[in-house]
């Protein structure tokens, strides 16, 4: 597979006609301007492959899964042809020293230009012996593949915010990317898993422009989540109109009514699932009768309950009963001080006389 | 912290907190004002019926004969402002889910967009009130800071739910962390402030109506 | 002479109870009280407002009976009251309240404000600070018997005047009697037509009663000035004179807060309740009325109206009995705006009358009634309250209107049917 991309491409049966539109799509998803599609069509079309690494941590290997194998064979797992893939475990066939070196040539060989692409977290504890590979520590690869790299892109939830082996009590002190690289441009791409088409786009974007997309305060490209899927759910008029699913298999479920009330994080995760679908368009989480669990968001598994809504606290009544018990306790004694202080002054009551009107 | 581990302290810890306040406040306040007694009236009641604490307790809460007149924007305003607060702290669903999934109580709430024009009525009208008490000399004279603490604490919920729900200045989950946050504000200073009204309300017009009754004044 | 402010603060602590920490508790400052009040609405000045006339009384309050208060205290973040204070007050709590309780009806958390002024009396009066006037009624009333000095020699004289007046014999000490007839001193000495129409009304409902010796005076300063101890002195003569008469009701005459005195507060001030029943006067008549004892012929027919006398009315409870007397003699009887239950006071009760330095800021409240009166534009104004008499031909009289008070009992016996002989 040498040569452009748009050869490959071809040889696949893909025409120069498919490729342009698709490029145009992916533009006017990440709000660029139409002129924009050509030129990422061109840069992408001729672009000399860079070098990528896959640098897979404490993940469940379901962000290769969706980027790989969902869109497969469409566009989506074909733009693997544009760049050269050097390491990358699972899909690569080498396995032991000979897929280390592989890494070291890479590393060696595009110093300073490749691309570090990085899913699952970083465990910290313990010196990370967590979670090691040919007997070196997470952390301790990825400073060293960091600081060659041009930059890095932290695929799925665990790569950017810690993600599932994050979630409390954290039991192997896991970290993302950004905690333990601080001089590298990283471009978060959230989401378990996180959606192929963003990391299509992310990589048309650096390819074409030879930097990253515009990120939001979170490091994750604005074209993509800048909308929460509340924004953009096509439920949402009926919570505006207040017409809840109460639960799974009600008549409100049956309607396609909101479902706020079974716990859609919606209103607070910000992804692009709403408008780019998943399965090549078929259908999302929340069309399939399911609430968003929010999977995007930094510590979404701790974020309450998945079926209670969000207006719903997780359990403020904890301490309802002692606040109970106390509150009447101190009113009590204070009555108890009360009637003492009254009844003093009861008792120190001398009967008015005329006289004592007067100073 | 990020805005939605914000929002988790605010669901979560945040509101153990307040709502644990609260309760305590409210009962130990209770307790230490009822628990004062009094002593019990020996004089010949005189039966007339509408006199009494109960008839009070409702007839209060219309304005007496004239009164509508000599300051229609104390009547009007507070009517408005209490209503507004009824409706959208009550009405709106998210609120009711609230309420179910600490009581189990719940009830058919109201359509988003009458909620949301409600509580920007709620918010005139409290700007309103305001506005009043800065420009009436008798309501100036009263005021302390805790007239205008108590004001900007049962304003900011208001303004807070209806900005996350317009995705008003800050990204939804901020604002809605903010909101919840200026719930718990209101929770913890209520029982300590003149916001207790809310619950000694009905034991003032209780006492009041029942003293007045024993001699068969209706007031 | 032992008044002190440690003495108003102990007093404070033993008078405030559960009702007064609710409604300090539940006051929003809203103002409304203000509007209610006839010193504020006719001067505009806010301190006139109500509730804060309480101010130092809920300062005690918070201070020692909440617990926030009294960390507050401790730490210095709530000044305790001070005598001068108590003094700056005095204006407030006497001078510039008539305890009406028009405020007590309007607030919309249902604070009862003249209760909390009422007991906020005991503390201001135990520390000294009650206007020189009361203390001399109250002074007249304990040593003498009477705010105005009238003894008995006065009221026998009176008596004698009046049986021959009207012919009719005016029992005093008979023992039995169903109804024990109380007076006030101006009644004594500036209204005697009362006593002859009380004689006349009770003879043509055929009802015993009688005057009482050593109880003729109504009238109850110790109420006035706020002292419970005083008002217990007062009260108790007219309880033992009515329990040695034997007597079933005891009347208590064309004033205000005598009724309130004897009616509401006597059995609470003696702390057992009364064996006999007690009632105003105009009570008594309309309970005569509907019984058919009290017959009246002819009209008046130039225009008059009413002005409820606020202890009556709003504070006792009588409040539609004096409107229906009024039509059986009245043909031209018009209302003020707000007559009835919430009627203004005419700015001369609860002892504001008898401050002397009062004066000027009472005839200023009493535009109030100016107006109200200058909207119907009566011929008479007719009242069932000596008080308020007096106060409303003294205002009238400022005003230079030219409007003749009358007491509405006389008013009734001038139109009781001619005797018939035998």
């Amino acid at each position: 597979m040498q040569g452009p991309l748009i050869d490959s491409l071809t040889r696949q049966g893909i025409t120069r006609r498919t490729f342009l539109k698709y490029c145009a799509t992916l533009a006017s998803m990440m709000a660029l301007p139409p002129t924009a599609g050509r030129a990422m069509a061109e840069a992408m079309a001729a672009a000399k492959r860079p070098s990528v690494i896959w640098l897979p941590f404490q993940e469940c290997t379901g962000c290769t899964e969706s980027i790989t194998r969902s869109h497969s064979p469409t566009i989506e797992g074909m733009i693997f042809d544009m760049i050269s893939l050097d390491y990358q475990e699972t899909l690569m066939a080498a396995a032991g020293f000979q897929a280390e070196e592989a890494r070291h040539n890479a590393m060696k060989e595009n110093a300073g230009k490749y691309l570090l692409i990085v899913d699952g977290s970083i465990p910290l504890a313990i010196d990370g012996a967590y979670s090691c590979i040919g007997g070196r520590s997470n952390v301790d690869i990825l400073k060293e593949a960091a600081a060659g790299c041009a930059a890095i892109v932290a695929m799925g939830s665990c790569a950017s915010y810690g993600g599932i082996p994050k979630a409390n009590p954290n039991p192997t002190g896991a970290v993302s990317v950004a905690d333990v690289i601080k001089d590298k441009p990283i471009v978060n791409i959230p989401g378990c898993p996180p959606i192929p088409v963003v990391m299509t786009g992310v990589l048309a974007h650096y390819l074409t422009f030879g930097a990253l997309p515009e990120l939001d305060d979170k490091g994750r490209p604005k074209a993509f989540f800048g909308d929460t899927i509340h924004d953009r759910c096509y439920r949402r008029p009926f919570y505006d109109q207040g017409k809840f699913a109460k639960t799974f298999d009600d008549e409100g479920a049956r309607n396609g009514w909101c479902l706020f009330e079974l716990g859609c994080k919606g209103p607070v995760t910000h992804n692009a699932c709403a408008t780019v679908k998943w399965n090549g368009g078929t259908s999302w989480p929340v069309e399939s009768g399911h609430g968003c669990l929010g999977c995007s968001e930094p510590d979404f598994w701790d974020a309450g309950g998945f079926y209670k809504a969000l207006s719903t606290p997780a359990d403020p009544l904890r301490f309802a009963a002692a606040a109970a018990v106390v509150g009447a306790g101190a009113g009590v004694a204070v009555s108890f001080a009360n009637r003492a202080k009254k009844d003093a002054a009861k008792t120190a009551h001398e009967t008015t006389t005329l006289a004592d009107l007067e100073k | 912290m990020t805005d939605l581990q914000f929002l988790t302290w605010v669901r979560g810890t945040g509101l153990n907190i307040a709502v644990t306040i609260f309760l305590l406040g409210v009962l130990w306040r209770l307790v230490e004002i009822y628990s004062l007694g009094r002593k019990p009236d020996l004089s010949a009641p005189r039966h007339t019926p509408g006199a009494s604490g109960l008839h009070t307790v409702f007839r209060r809460s219309l304005p007496p004969p004239g009164m509508l007149k000599r300051s229609p924007v104390s009547y009007i305003g507070g009517y408005i402002f209490h209503i507004g607060l009824a409706i959208v702290v009550f009405g709106f669903g998210p609120h009711i889910l609230l309420v179910k999934g600490l009581t189990g109580l719940s009830w058919p709430g109201l359509p988003s967009q009458f909620v949301d024009m409600t509580a920007v009525v709620t918010m005139a009208a409290m700007v309103v009130v305001l506005a009043d008490r800065i420009n009436k000399p008798v309501k100036r004279f009263l005021s302390t800071f805790e007239d205008w603490f108590a004001w900007v604490v049962t304003f900011l919920p208001v303004l807070t739910g209806w900005m996350a729900f317009q995705h008003l200045l800050l990204p939804y989950t901020t604002m809605l962390a903010l909101h919840i946050l200026s719930v718990e504000l209101l929770l913890v200073v209520l029982p300590f402030t003149k916001l207790f009204h809310a619950f000694t309300l009905i034991g003032s017009r209780w006492y009041n109506g029942r003293v007045n009754g024993h001699k068969g004044v209706p007031v | 002479m032992s008044a002190s402010l440690e003495k108003g603060i102990r007093v404070l602590k033993e008078v405030i109870d559960a009702p007064i920490a609710s409604y300090f508790n539940s006051c929003v400052h809203c103002g409304l009280c203000a509007e209610a009040c006839l010193f504020y609405t006719e001067t505009g000045d806010p301190k006139y407002t109500p509730i804060h006339k309480l101010e130092p009384l809920r300062r005690v309050y918070e201070q020692e009976y909440t617990l926030l208060g009294r960390l507050k205290k401790m730490v210095g973040l709530s000044r305790a009251v001070t005598d001068d204070e108590l003094g700056e007050w005095q204006e407030l709590v006497y001078n510039s309240c008539t305890l009406c309780g028009r405020c007590s009806t309007v607030c919309p958390v249902g604070n009862d404000i003249v209760y909390m002024v009422r007991k906020f009396r005991e503390g201001m009066s135990a520390a000294g600070h009650a206007p020189e006037g009361i203390k001399g009624a109250v002074n007249r009333t304990v040593t003498v018997g009477s705010p105005m000095n009238v003894k008995l020699p006065a009221v026998q004289a009176q008596m004698k005047h009046v049986e021959a007046d009207t012919g009719l014999p005016i029992p005093l000490d008979v023992e039995g009697a169903e109804y024990m007839v109380m007076l006030s001193s101006m009644e004594i000495i500036n209204f005697p037509e009362y006593l002859g129409a009380i004689a006349r009304i009770m003879q043509q409902a055929g009802k015993t009663w009688t005057l009482c010796s050593t109880a003729f005076e109504a009238t109850n300063a110790g109420i006035q000035i706020g002292n419970s101890d005083l008002a217990k002195v007062i009260v108790s003569r007219i309880v033992d004179g009515a329990e040695r008469l034997k007597v079933k009701t005891v009347i208590s005459p064309e004033c205000g807060h005598a009724y309130t005195a004897l009616r509401w507060e006597g059995a609470n001030l003696v702390g057992r309740p009364f064996d006999f029943k007690v009632q105003h006067i105009i009570e008594v008549l309309d309970e005569f009325r509907q019984q058919g004892l009290l017959k009246t012929e002819g009209f008046e027919t130039d225009r008059l109206t009413f002005h409820d006398p606020c202890q009556l009315v709003r504070r006792g409870g009588v409040i539609a009995q004096p409107h229906t007397l009024m039509n059986m003699v009245a043909q031209n009887f018009v209302e003020m705006p707000d007559a009835g239950f919430m009627n203004w006071c005419c700015g001369g009760g609860g002892g504001a009358s008898a401050i002397e330095e009062g004066e000027e800021l009472r005839l200023e409240a009493f535009k109030k009634k100016k107006a109200q009166l200058e909207a119907v534009k009566p011929d008479r104004l007719v009242t069932a309250c000596a008080n308020c008499r007096i106060v409303l031909e003294e205002g009238l009289e400022h005003y230079q209107m030219d409007i003749p008070v009358v007491g509405l009992t006389e008013m009734i016996a001038e139109h009781l049917p001619e005797k018939k002989e035998g």
